[in-house]
């Protein structure tokens, strides 16, 4: 039961940190600095030199061996912006994102509360089907959906990277096992006082589901984001592409230049990297509890 | 994602653990209202998850550009896969990718998992550096370590030279491009590795580690003894999951050789990309796929029979 045992560490291990002794700091800083400094430095390094490489000039970034900038270029940005449709792009990737996540979280909380408190005819049936919908390689999928794309007219639409990512199975199948940790006496209080199904779904059990929804919305974010096959083969207009296909697409245009193509590939990290800043903490437990990339 | 959710939906039901109780309960309002919730989500993901499964098999009896109707050709892009060669070489090359990715990551994972469980100033910033490149895009990943591993002025080149190391041509080079893709993907994943061993070491109980000191294990002993047993279930989990991701290995490659130089890079979703989008071939490319969803159906077996055999390492 490897995955079982995972999952339940992850919860376990924010309190098992806070039951330990109070840590006491020692003067002298552990040796272990001289091994952790040049991990970091080595995972470091290549965001790091994405950065330098983005204010320096061309000539800089061709002399060998290379070395720390001269002075701060920041025209090779307003190169990059101007030479690509870079905002558009991103905006772009943020519109498919977004509705990506809404959809998740809507149809995915709906079908998780079915599948795990409603006895409906079928529950268990299809429960199963979505499951095993999850083992199927979105290479072998990919192929007819392009065709299904082609008939519903959204080829080369914003459409066609929302639609596949609306409802994803490992969403439905993360909300049911959420809906089966919560006592059921909490609902049927607001049953017995005659609310519906929706009704309770939304006024008792909602405020419950913060944490839950919070990693269902990290984990469609990162993976819409980041995705980048789909869409290569369902958009070709420059107008219509995700921040990842666009910025391939400059490469190929401006493999040579590297200081813009870096500006510009600095350009399509900054948005995941703030938000991973920001809130370190709960992209690992996302992370961790799933399986992402 | 498949593995994690099949495994966990087992483990239920061997605890006996039921959701609902169907028989006299069950009730008319049930039936409407439980159709009503899921049939968005399951219509969704039955369009676009169950039905291109059958709909890809039929493509692969099919000579189709997957833009206009295909004609029915039986057998023959089977016949076809057997006998090309490129094809045998972008498996072998995927089978390379797999055997050299996988172990170099779970092999540095569980040191740097060890080195991250301990209290040390600065914790937060040195899991930080290791878990960023997790956040990177693939097309990112591709762009940046084009330059460094770029075999003119690439900073990886400089350092070889800084050591006394010959240079090299990394993607240029049909000796050194998968490996270079491995180097490439191994940053990338690293910390999702990580992220599960240390989860997995922070769940070993600290009575135990306790027991052994007391039984005069040292340090190291007792990682060897005591820890390292405890990680078998996160190192089964990883394998069939790192296994699964690396024979779908596709970004990367076409960011950085594109399958070259002389397909000595080509993996098999590339090649599958190649005679689908390039070549036309959409028959040919399901068929591919068709191999390609058999191995990874025979992955998440051994995983199943995998997590069997490790469970009885489990302490709770």
């Amino acid at each position: 039961m490897a995955d079982t045992a995972l999952t339940r560490s992850m919860g376990r291990a924010r309190t098992a940190e806070r039951e330990r002794p109070p840590h006491r700091r020692s003067r002298r800083p552990s040796p272990l600095h001289l091994v952790l400094i040049p991990l970091s430095a080595v995972m470091l390094a290549p965001l790091i030199w994405m950065v330098l490489l983005s204010i320096s000039t061309e000539a800089e970034t061709r002399r060998f061996p290379p070395g720390l900038p001269h002075g701060i270029h920041w025209q090779n940005y307003t190169d990059a912006w101007s030479q690509g449709p870079f905002g558009h792009w991103l905006l772009n990737s943020a519109i498919v994102s977004v509705a990506c996540v809404v959809g998740n979280l809507v149809l995915c909380s709906l079908a998780g509360y079915a599948f795990a408190r409603i006895p409906f005819l079928g529950n268990r049936v299809l429960f199963v089907v979505v499951l095993a919908t999850l083992m199927v390689p979105f290479q072998i999928v990919m192929l007819p959906t392009l065709i299904v794309m082609q008939h519903l007219h959204l080829t080369d639409t914003l459409g066609a990277l929302i639609a596949p990512n609306l409802a994803t199975p490992f969403g439905v199948f993360l909300m049911r096992q959420f809906f089966t940790t919560v006592p059921k006496e909490l609902e049927e209080a607001a049953r017995i006082d005659g609310a519906g199904r929706l009704r309770t779904l939304a006024s008792v059990l909602l405020p419950l589901m913060g944490p839950t929804l919070a990693t269902l919305s990290v984990l469609t974010f990162l993976n819409v984001w980041n995705d980048f096959l789909w869409p290569l083969i369902a958009v070709q207009s420059p107008g219509n592409m995700t921040i990842q296909l666009g910025l391939q697409n400059f490469q190929g245009q401006h493999f040579t230049n590297w200081p813009v193509l870096m500006a510009g590939t600095v350009t399509s990290q900054i948005p995941v990297l703030v938000l991973f800043v920001l809130a370190q903490r709960f992209f690992v437990r996302s992370i961790a509890s799933s399986g992402l990339k | 994602m498949a593995v994690v959710a099949a495994d966990r939906a087992a483990s239920e039901r061997r605890r006996g653990h039921r959701t609902h109780r169907p028989g006299p309960r069950m009730r008319r309002a049930d039936h409407v209202a439980g159709w009503a919730f899921v049939s968005p989500a399951v219509l969704l993901i039955g369009l676009f998850g169950l039905v291109p499964v059958v709909w890809s098999l039929l493509l692969s009896f099919q000579q189709t550009d997957l833009t206009s109707p295909g004609t029915w050709t039986g057998a023959s892009n089977y016949q076809k896969m057997v006998h090309d060669p490129v094809f045998w070489q972008a498996a072998r090359q995927t089978l390379v990718y797999c055997v050299l990715f996988v172990p170099i990551t779970m092999l540095l994972a569980i040191p740097i998992a060890v080195l991250l469980n301990q209290r040390v100033r600065g914790m937060l910033f040195y899991r930080m550096a290791v878990y960023v490149p997790l956040v990177t895009s693939t097309v990112a990943t591709g762009v940046i370590f084009s330059w460094l591993l770029n075999p003119q002025f690439g900073l990886v080149n400089a350092a070889l030279g800084k050591v006394g190391l010959p240079q090299q041509g990394f993607f240029q080079s049909t000796g050194e491009a998968l490996p270079a893709v491995v180097m490439m993907t191994v940053w990338g994943w690293l910390g999702f590795a990580v992220i599960i061993y240390l989860s997995a070491l922070q769940n070993v109980p600290r009575e135990l580690m306790e027991a052994a000191a007391l039984d005069g294990c040292g340090r190291v002993k007792a990682f060897w003894k005591v820890e390292l047993p405890l990680l078998a279930p996160a190192s089964s989990f990883l394998l069939v999951w790192l296994t699964i991701n690396a024979l779908q290995l596709f970004d990367e490659v076409y960011v950085t050789t594109k399958g070259g130089p002389l397909h000595a890079s080509t993996v098999l979703v590339y090649y599958l990309y190649q005679q689908a989008f390039v070549n036309f071939d959409g028959g040919y490319a399901a068929a591919i796929g068709s191999a390609l969803f058999v191995v990874i159906l025979a992955v998440t077996m051994v995983q199943l029979w995998l997590s069997r055999r490790a469970s009885h390492y489990e302490v709770n």
